[in-house]
């Protein structure tokens, strides 16, 4: 039996420890990219990002698909972990990916698929999670965010190709045989280390909500006791 | 009795809320030409060419506009308890997603027809494309706001804040729609040279096959108590 702390924090700290091995292989010993630079360097963190950011929000809709059809509140309690993680990971993307783009297409911001897809996914998540604070029946909540995930997921795709459509000019994707070998070692390292990360938030936040539940199921008064009899005006 | 003639109570119902209460429409349609004469105030008197900008003005227009059609279908579903009401009804909650949504997309497809004109005469444009693809846009552009804006409104005129939820929910859903209706507005107004309308309409179509098959599922988890 695995002590506690390991049990609840293995995850964190194993993504933690491969987070911090991919990053130093990447910024110290991965060859400065050929016409980027030494500011192709982010990327390390970007690419990882962008793919657990996509892979989480898949994890938000299987969850919400999960909930819907069990209506058990285990799923409701891992998909608002999922969409928080979601959130915090396309948050992170798009400030990766203006802090990218400043030097290497002299702007911040640019129309350009990918980054207005991930603006779109971010704006349409924190819709979800507002729409979850404003239910105040739980067995509601659950059954709307539920939806609404779902809503907000089958829009990523569609999303993605009208902005794609309507102007293009991020490069084209990579693959790994078009990038070095020591280049796609602290890809991959980095990208394990945030799933690895982002399973030990959503548990977290799942356990937190599990004790949430509890709580106010304790903390709902029991019905007072009637003192009217029959024949009282 | 099967979905379909179940779907065509609720939107004879609807219709004829629409109708009875023909003032809350003329509202609604007052509201999108505040906002296109808005729109012309903000950008200046004197656009030397405002014919590119008509499709996002006639579109944001119609946004804004939905947003407020769409709450008050259900507003007046939630006012006097007529919700419940619905619940109790032996109805597939398909057909009552589809009555309520066809109803909407039909308002939003009449408000469109409506204010286009409109906003040829206000910003001096014409139409050097085809009309029946213009109305073809304005329907299909209709129907992709009308299909998840139902089911949303569903949701928000139960819940608190119902005023900031719809928009914040249903603004970045329906960016391809916008993004889609107004180059396909815009491509109809103008002269179409690389025939580049078959892939905009093919993109909001996809929006809405994909949107009216998967809401009728879900529907009936929104309006459970």
């Amino acid at each position: 039996m695995l002590p506690r702390f390991v049990r609840a924090h293995g995850l964190g700290i194993l993504g933690l420890g491969l987070l911090v091995t991919g990053s130093i292989l990447g910024l110290v010993y991965a060859p400065a990219e050929r016409y980027m630079g030494e500011v192709g360097r982010i990327l390390y963190i970007h690419v990882p990002t962008a793919w657990n950011a996509l892979l989480v929000l898949t994890f938000a809709f299987a969850f919400a698909v999960a909930s819907l059809t069990t209506r058990k509140p285990r799923y409701d309690d891992l998909l608002v972990g999922a969409i928080e993680v979601g959130i915090v990971l396309s948050a992170m993307l798009l400030i990766q990916g203006s802090i990218w783009a400043r030097p290497t297409w002299g702007v911040y911001w640019t129309w350009d698929p990918r980054l207005t897809t991930s603006a779109v996914m971010l704006v349409s998540f924190v819709g979800v999670l507002g729409l979850r604070s404003a239910v105040d029946d739980a067995g509601r909540r659950a059954s709307w965010t539920a939806v609404a995930t779902i809503i907000a997921w089958a829009d990523v795709p569609i999303v993605y190709f009208s902005i794609k459509w309507w102007r293009t000019l991020h490069q084209n994707f990579s693959s790994p045989q078009t990038v070095a070998s020591t280049m796609v070692l602290p890809l991959r390292i980095n990208a394990f280390a945030l799933l690895l990360l982002s399973l030990w938030l959503i548990l977290r936040r799942a356990r937190l909500s599990a004790h949430q539940r509890a709580r106010a199921g304790m903390d709902t008064p029991p019905p007072e006791p009637s003192t009217l009899v029959a024949g009282d005006a | 009795m099967s979905v379909l003639s179940q779907t065509a109570g609720v939107l004879r119902k609807d219709l004829l809320l629409d109708w009875r209460s023909r003032g809350r429409a003329l509202s609604v349609f007052a509201f999108a030409v505040t906002t296109l004469l808005l729109f012309s105030f903000a950008s200046g008197a004197d656009v030397a060419d405002p014919g590119p900008m008509v499709g996002a003005w006639l579109w944001l227009a119609l946004l804004f506009a939905s947003v407020l059609a769409l709450a008050e279908s259900f507003r007046v579903e939630t006012e006097d308890g007529g919700l419940e009401q619905l619940r109790l009804l032996p109805v597939d909650p398909r057909a009552l997603f589809f009555g309520k949504a066809i109803a909407n997309a039909l308002l939003l497809l009449a408000l469109g027809l409506l204010i286009f004109p409109l906003c040829l005469g206000l910003f001096r444009a014409h139409v050097e494309g085809s009309w029946p693809a213009l109305v073809g846009t304005v329907a299909l552009g209709a129907a992709g706001l009308a299909g998840p804006g139902t089911v949303y409104a569903a949701m928000t005129a139960q819940a608190r804040g119902k005023d900031v939820m719809l928009p914040l929910l249903l603004f970045p859903l329906v960016v391809p729609v916008l993004v889609a209706a107004v180059k396909a507005t815009t491509l109809c107004l103008g002269r179409d040279a690389m025939n580049q309308l078959p892939s905009w309409l093919g993109l909001l179509a996809i929006f809405d096959v994909v949107y009216w098959s998967l809401c009728p599922v879900l529907f009936g988890r929104v309006l459970e108590e």
